[in-house]
């Protein structure tokens, strides 16, 4: 059978193997799909001098909750904040379990990647209390052109949260199997679901100031 | 890029913006006595600090990582 080359050493002139050359093509594409929603949001926000001002109707229906007259006064900050502490943590265990991984200690990334996951849920959790929250005040992307940026951004980071936490469920439950046959290849596995979840968590490290605070 | 190298650079960008929210907290709160805001802006500070005590561990330990 043929091998396939550089699917565990690093090519020797890109310095990568495959799996890595890959994740970063594909976080590149990412960047570039993030990077156009950021800009229509800046544009929208400076070009429009009322982009962020509520309409007097939707005000009025808000009643005690619409005082500010402005969009971002309806995010819940707090809310969000924790989200941020959630995800800047999940990043600390997910490069964790890849230590652990290359200091072959199976044990403690399971237990690494366990609470990747379990803040990855906790994320879509608090995610759907603010969600839940905007829709029961009749708060929906229709609403205003800061909703539909908003829930058009939040709710793809979300997508790819969700997305995060497909594959490190399968890691850490049934594609851990592979440490036993292919230890080092798996650990590059590892390190790939880590860019990839350190790209989602650094898309909300941007995105909260932007949306909530700003 | 590795995970290492991208790990430092996201704990970086972390306490920056560590800095922002606590700079926000505090205008929030001188401007509308916001207590939620100050609370925001002393968890935002303190997980700075954490930080970058964190990261300055996370560089000299894993500086020999294979």
């Amino acid at each position: 059978m043929v091998e396939i080359p550089y699917n565990v050493e690093a090519r020797p002139d890109t310095g990568l193997y495959n799996a890595k050359l890959g994740i970063w093509l594909f976080l590149a594409s990412e960047v570039m799909l993030f990077g156009a929603l950021f800009s229509s949001y800046v544009l929208l926000r400076t070009g429009d001098p009322n982009f962020m001002t509520i309409p007097h109707e939707i005000a009025e229906h808000l009643g005690g909750h619409g005082e500010s007259h402005v969009w971002s006064d309806q995010l819940n900050v707090p809310l969000a904040f924790l989200n941020t502490l959630v995800l800047i943590f999940s990043s600390v265990t997910m490069v964790m379990s890849w230590v652990s991984l290359k200091l072959e200690d199976f044990g403690k990334y399971k237990l690494w990647m366990g609470l990747t996951c379990l803040c990855a849920l906790g994320f879509m959790v608090i995610k759907a209390i603010e969600y839940n929250a905007k829709f029961s005040h009749d708060l929906f992307p229709s609403s205003g052109n800061f909703l539909a940026i908003y829930f058009t951004m939040t709710g793809l980071h979300a997508l790819h949260v969700i997305g995060g936490l497909i594959v490190n469920g399968y890691l850490w439950g049934p594609g851990a199997k592979m440490w036993k046959t292919e230890p080092e290849r798996f650990t590059n596995r590892i390190e790939v679901a880590g860019l990839y979840w350190h790209f989602v968590d650094l898309v909300w490290i941007f995105l909260f100031p932007s949306l909530y605070l700003l | 890029m590795s995970l290492k190298a991208f790990h430092i650079a996201f704990i970086v960008v972390s306490i920056v913006l560590s800095l922002v929210v606590t700079v926000w907290g505090v205008r929030e709160y001188l401007a509308a006595s916001s207590g939620s805001a100050l609370l925001v802006a002393l968890v935002a500070a303190v997980g700075g600090v954490a930080l970058v005590v964190y990261g300055n561990r996370f560089f000299k330990k894993l500086r020999d990582l294979p």
